[in-house]
């Protein structure tokens, strides 16, 4: 299986830009399958973001976030060799996560 | 500690591991908001009573997007002590896009790709020392992206 999360922490002239890809349905229980049944939501609802343990970001998502959601932030705390981790929970009391180091670029 | 007794105090660690992150979950996210199917509803359901225009608010979006299914969109705000961005889609059958809040040196910015069912306005409201600021910018659709 792919990665369920991507993630690049690029520090740039004291900005660090925090790119994530995540892989996920995004299902929103509206959609209906080939034998026209409607397919149950299954969707991201919360993507948390901490900078060395300490949390930066609390993302509560609905149904409208894309399909294998994408993400840009960024943080004016950290610096390269910093921590930047990232977690979702989704609907179906699934979770994932992925830890990197703030690289300078 | 025996292997029998390991195994059991390493199943317990592990079911607290797991049910822990689902009740911090329920208690976390907003479902009333969520789950709104009128902007007004979710507006509430947020906490929002009334917002003022404000140019401070850079929404960046296409004006015109081949597939609702994946619109990218940009949000910067530049009023001080901004702690969060909600994203709306007033024709969205659930309108309450994301709530994105802000801690600890995370600029208030953030770029994502979002659903659009039809040709709609779309709503950026930004929460600032207690009280909600806004902008809004029509994006017309050409496929819609709501299945």
């Amino acid at each position: 299986m792919a990665d369920l999360i991507k993630i690049r922490a690029r520090f740039k002239e004291g900005v660090t830009e925090i790119k994530v890809l995540m892989s996920h349905p995004m299902e929103t229980g509206r959609r209906k399958n080939d034998f026209d049944e409607l397919v149950p939501a299954h969707f991201i609802q919360l993507v948390t973001a901490t900078l060395n343990g300490k949390p930066v970001l609390e993302a509560q998502w609905g149904t409208g976030v894309s399909k294998n959601p994408y993400l840009t932030f960024r943080l004016r705390s950290a610096k390269p060799g910093d921590k930047v981790a990232i977690t979702w929970h989704d609907n179906k009391g699934q979770s994932n996560g992925i830890e990197t180091t703030v690289e300078a670029a | 500690m025996n292997r029998r007794t390991w195994i059991a105090s390493a199943l317990a660690l592990g079911a607290v591991a797991i049910s822990l992150p689902l009740r911090a979950l329920a208690a976390v996210w907003n479902k009333a908001a969520f789950e709104a199917e009128h902007v007004d509803q979710a507006l509430k359901g947020l906490g929002v009573a009334q917002s003022g225009l404000s140019r401070d608010i850079l929404l960046t979006a296409p004006d015109m997007a081949e597939n609702g299914a994946i619109v990218q969109i940009e949000v910067e705000s530049r009023i001080p002590g901004t702690e969060a961005i909600a994203i709306l889609v007033e024709k969205n059958p659930t309108p309450l896009i994301a709530n994105f809040i802000f801690s600890n040196g995370a600029d208030p910015y953030v770029v994502t790709r979002i659903k659009m069912a039809e040709t709609s306005e779309l709503k950026a409201i930004v929460k600032a020392g207690g009280q909600y600021y806004t902008v809004t910018k029509k994006v017309e659709v050409a496929l819609g992206g709501c299945g």
